[in-house]
């Protein structure tokens, strides 16, 4: 790790300051991908600006036809809440199947999310169930907000406020986790709500997180695993790696969408 | 059986130090004016070193010294050695390229030494080596084992062809022959794929050296402190053994990795002179992968002939094994001595021809991994007997129960004379465990939910007890195997024994306590092991090789054993009676047919008052020692049933069951040798279904980080169902055979056996990962779509 200073603001607007003023600033949310990669000297931002004390980024409301998370919420306290549960159970169990349980007790659903790694969970949750993600400057769809491998809409002084989920009438996450990292080696989140239905896959996307048309076309008819018999994802555009390589991961993300349809029909 | 005594599954007394924090490791040794060493390693798997320019990193902030290569050769420090000399086919030596402890003139694999700085802090020595400019000449690099010999790319130029022996055991012609007359031959290739050890505590070293005495010390992470001594002292050339102490305190875990002297240790220890500071280094997880001794890697081509009935005539093997670019110290041991001699694994087999070649690569260096050559060989010899069997159209348990060998002792063609065993019984009772009667059934209601059960024998041989020294000297040992002990006896009765062992998690100071407390009628809380410094224990052969209970005890044996002989003596004086009346029972020496004793505690006060006895007659004290050479090695058996299940669909394989029985001969602490058993199985599933280290072609370790090297976890096991069989080992006092290893080296064929069952065809390799059984099985779902 290379020498830099640490900022502890105690609201949003106050890290925006910082972000804006500091050089070479980063912002700290959970810290599990930053500080590892700064230990390993691949970054050396001049500045951190850590968010845990910002009492305004916390805590977890329904309000209305929405589940709203603030963005330094742990995983830990989503799959714990009431609300989260009783609103969007899918989502839940996404968040308590997130790593490990220290991991789940540092990692926030805004870190996650702002830093949009191709093998994380949360982004399939926010883009299948249609959420928003609120800024300290604007609002975002989630189809806006993920543009890429690791990279979001995000400005260079923004920063993620909380993250607002329509609530869904059926949804199920399942994932297939690589053997070693145990992040999601492939990951279908599929939602219903109304007539509508979104079926999103991390972990397999060259590019991130994406949608598959002909499943949600499929599920359109009938939503059921068995809707989804026979129907093969391509291996064209499906990253490849020494534990799964494209074909497989394709093959996987069929596999997985069954899964998550059968748990969001409560037949898994 | 006392409740602390031989038998007795006592809980491990170092245990409550261990999990409250209060274990001292080697990082958690500091020295007053301690200074921290950084190797800069190289990023290239192969490449000339043109120039290393220090001049502005030596100027960085804190730096005290910054070394390479010629510094070493100018102060004439030896390179790092290769312990065990092979011989080729033709009786030549094996070819060895040097081996400097900092590279000389070109870097071999990627975390190679280039250079170590010394700077006050940690991360001062990190920046100035990012300030070392090097210019490295990039050459291709030989990083496949099967194809090494044939690159153009030399790794050493004293090895032609990367080839460091051709080495073969065994009787050629007559295994020919025995082919030529075969009605049946099984032929396989097998891989056995590269391991990175991870022990979780990973290596350090502080040097330190005292002007004033001229002496250094050495604190390391290591399986065998003495042994460091020597090579460091006698062949490295750091300074004489009266000035050189080695202290290996609390070690967690080794498997082998912690034999072996490295680079690191090294220089700590010659820098401290150089510097007048102490130095420390401790390894981070990345230079653990890249630089740990790895182990395994294995490319075989083997055959067995067997007659109409099945009955087993022959077996030629030829193995390719990479040792890596440079020979780590006993490398070169263990795909020859260690390996070929066990092909004969539990059956009668009449003739035995293998033939072995050792590359040089440009990658880390190999060495023994936790079995080190008998998991090699019993993966071949059990994949082979069962994919015989499955041509033969026989039971797997009734094909190995006809070829067992039944006799004892039994010479097999490869050196071995197995001296006792009941192999018979092992897979009796192992198959009565798992429920064989019931598997067609289980298989049938997997097989209604989509699944593909299976299951899959090992009836696994191995040697250990390492060795008789002279043997091992006969085939190229440069040491002797023994071990020493000495009982130190104190005035009121409580009791030191210090042992040439090492424990890195074994239990030692339970199990070694166990052995004294029975033997001497002592509380075992009454008894201390001391182990791990060179100044305190005289000399030592270490820890590995499950050799610590059936040698390290046994000359504890022998030390007792002159304890009480010296003992009676003692007692003769003070009860008045001839020597030759004197027993010893349940800690009393007593005289024959009278009521007069006296208890241990009193002996050792009279020993030390020395009132009783005149001090010319009788030496005062009660203090012995003992070295123990064993006759023979030891041949821990017995027999491991995996059960599977595989998911087609994911190609994820779940162990539903686990039946180990082994026979270790007598077991000290049961608890402890069934802790032992269950390590070595989860290491044994992680090589067949989890680990494999991976280089590409440009020699670079992609698997260098636990994101990409997958360690077994408690969720990839079930439970084990263990049981044990005991014949007691003939050839040491307490009957003692060794359960270190068992684990690792039974359980890979048993996994892959199992697996190979499940899916009807023998095309997997290890690991079987889930993309791999995911793709052979739909091998096997298109072949039962075809029937």
């Amino acid at each position: 790790m290379y020498a830099f200073t640490y900022h502890r603001p105690a609201t949003a607007r106050q890290a925006a300051s910082l972000l804006a003023k500091k050089e070479d600033a980063k912002l700290l949310a959970g810290g599990h991908t930053l500080l590892p990669t700064m230990k390993q000297r691949l970054a050396s931002p001049g500045a951190l600006v850590d968010l845990s004390s910002c009492a305004d980024l916390k805590g977890i409301a329904r309000k209305g036809r929405n589940l709203v998370i603030g963005a330094m919420t742990t995983h830990a306290e989503v799959a714990a809440s009431p609300e989260v549960q009783e609103a969007i159970p899918a989502l839940a169990y996404l968040a308590s199947h997130i790593g490990d349980p220290h991991v789940r007790h540092r990692g926030t659903i805004g870190g996650s999310v702002a830093n949009n790694d191709p093998a994380a969970d949360y982004p399939a949750a926010l883009l299948a169930l249609g959420a928003t993600v609120v800024t300290n400057k604007r609002k975002l769809p989630a189809e806006e907000f993920f543009s890429g491998l690791y990279e979001t809409a995000l400005e260079e002084d923004e920063i993620i406020v909380k993250v607002s989920f329509p609530v869904a009438s059926k949804a199920g996450y399942a994932k297939f986790r690589n053997p070693a990292s145990r992040y999601a080696l492939v990951g279908v989140f599929v939602a219903k709500r109304g007539s509508e239905i979104a079926v999103a896959i991390i972990g397999a996307g060259e590019g991130g997180v994406f949608r598959w048309p002909e499943a949600e076309a499929a599920l359109k008819g009938r939503f059921a695993a068995k809707s989804l018999d026979g129907l093969k994802h391509t291996a064209k555009g499906i990253n490849g790696d020494i534990h799964a390589d494209a074909e497989y991961r394709a093959h996987l993300i069929g596999v997985m969408a069954k899964q998550a349809v059968a748990q969001a029909t409560g037949k898994a | 059986m006392s409740a602390t005594g031989i038998g007795a599954p006592v809980r491990r007394k170092e245990d409550h130090r261990f999990i409250t924090g209060q274990g001292r490791y080697t990082d958690d040794i500091n020295r007053p004016g301690q200074a921290h060493a950084y190797f800069l390693r190289s990023p290239h798997a192969h490449a000339t070193l043109k120039k290393i320019d220090t001049m502005a990193a030596a100027a960085m902030p804190g730096v005290l010294g910054i070394f390479t290569g010629d510094d070493l050769a100018a102060d004439k420090v030896g390179g790092l050695i290769c312990g065990w000399m092979i011989h080729n086919k033709d009786g030549s030596p094996m070819r060895a390229g040097p081996h400097p402890a900092l590279a000389q003139g070109k870097v071999r694999y990627v975390g190679d030494h280039v250079a170590v700085v010394v700077a006050e802090t940690l991360a001062q020595a990190r920046d100035a080596a990012e300030a070392i400019v090097v210019d490295y000449g990039v050459l291709p690099a030989v990083v496949d084992t099967a194809t090494a010999a044939k690159a153009k790319t030399q790794v050493h130029a004293e090895a032609p062809d990367n080839t460091v022996f051709n080495w073969h055991l065994g009787d050629r012609a007559a295994t020919d022959a025995a082919f030529k007359a075969a009605k049946h031959v099984t032929k396989l290739d097998i891989v056995n794929n590269r391991l990175v050890p991870n022990p979780m505590e990973p290596r350090a070293a502080v040097g330190d050296y005292d002007q004033g005495e001229g002496a250094f010390t050495l604190y390391t992470t290591s399986q065998n402190p003495h042994v460091a001594r020597l090579v460091l002292s006698a062949f490295i050339g750091i300074a004489p053994e009266n000035k050189l102490r080695v202290i290996a305190p609390d070690v967690g875990g080794g498997f082998g990795s912690k034999i072996f002297i490295y680079a690191e240790e090294t220089v700590c220890v010659w820098v401290a002179k150089k510097v007048g500071r102490p130095v420390k280094w401790t390894s981070d997880r990345t230079e653990a992968f890249l630089s740990d001794a790895h182990g395994r890697d294995h490319v075989t081509h083997a055959e067995l002939a067997m007659d109409a009935d099945g009955k087993m005539l022959a077996m030629r093997v030829h193995t390719t094994a990479n040792l890596g670019a440079y020979l780590s110290t006993f490398s070169s041991s263990v795909p020859t001595y260690l390996y070929a001699p066990l092909l004969s694994g539990q059956y009668d087999i009449p003739a035995i021809y293998c033939e072995v070649d050792a590359v040089y690569t440009n990658t880390a260096p190999v060495d023994a991994y936790r079995g080190a050559g008998r998991p090699e060989a019993t993966f071949v010899v059990e994949r082979l007997v069962e994919v015989a069997a499955r041509q033969l159209g026989k039971d797997p348990a009734k094909f190995r129960t006809q070829n067992f060998i039944k006799k004892f002792p039994h010479q097999t063609p490869v050196i071995m004379m197995y001296d006792t065993g009941n192999y018979g019984a092992s897979l009796k009772k192992a198959m009565e465990i798992i429920d064989y009667k019931g598997f067609p059934k289980r298989r049938r209601d997997s097989a209604r939910s989509g699944k593909l059960r299976g299951i899959g024998f090992s009836a696994y041989i191995e040697a250990c007890g390492i060795a008789p020294s002279a043997a091992v000297g006969s085939l190229g040992a440069g040491v002797g195997l023994w071990e020493s002990a000495e009982v130190r006896v104190n005035p009121i009765g409580t009791i030191e024994v210090l042992t040439g062992s090492h424990s890195h998690g074994q239990g030692h100071e339970t199990t070694f306590a166990q052995l004294v407390s029975d033997r001497l009628g002592v509380p075992l809380e009454n008894v201390s092991i001391v182990h791990g410094d060179t100044d305190k224990v005289q000399m030592g052969m270490g820890t590995y090789g499950s050799r610590s209970g059936a040698v390290g005890m046994s000359a504890i044996f022998k030390a007792i054993d002159k304890v009480i002989a010296k003992g009676k003596k003692v007692a003769a004086y003070v009860l008045e009676a001839d020597e030759a009346d004197i027993d010893f029972k349940d800690g009393n020496f007593s005289v024959k047919g009278t009521d007069r004793t006296l208890d241990f505690g009193s002996c050792a006060l009279q020993a030390y008052v020395a009132h009783k006895f005149n001090g010319q007659d009788l030496e005062p004290g009660l203090k012995e020692g003992a070295f123990y050479d064993p006759t023979n090695f030891t041949f821990p058996a017995g027999v491991h049933i995996c059960e599977l299940e595989i998911d087609p669909d994911t190609g994820v394989t779940r162990i539903e069951r686990w039946a180990a029985v082994d026979d270790f001969g007598n077991v000290i602490n049961p608890m402890i040798v069934e802790g032992q058993v269950h390590g070595g199985i989860a290491q044994g599933v992680g090589q067949a279904l989890l680990e494999g280290a991976r280089y590409n072609a440009d020699g670079q370790l992609v698997t260098a980080s636990f994101m990409d090297y997958c360690m077994p976890r408690a969720d990839d096991l079930p439970s084990f169902e263990v049981g044990m069989t005991v014949t007691p080992c003939p050839s040491n006092p307490l009957g003692i055979k060794g359960c270190g290893e068992a684990g690792a080296i039974a359980s890979p064929p048993a996994v892959i056996n199992a697996i190979t069952d499940a899916l009807g065809h023998e095309d997997i390799a290890m690991p079987a990962t889930p993309q791999a059984v995911w793709r052979a099985a739909q091998k096997t779902l298109s072949r039962m779509a075809a029937e």
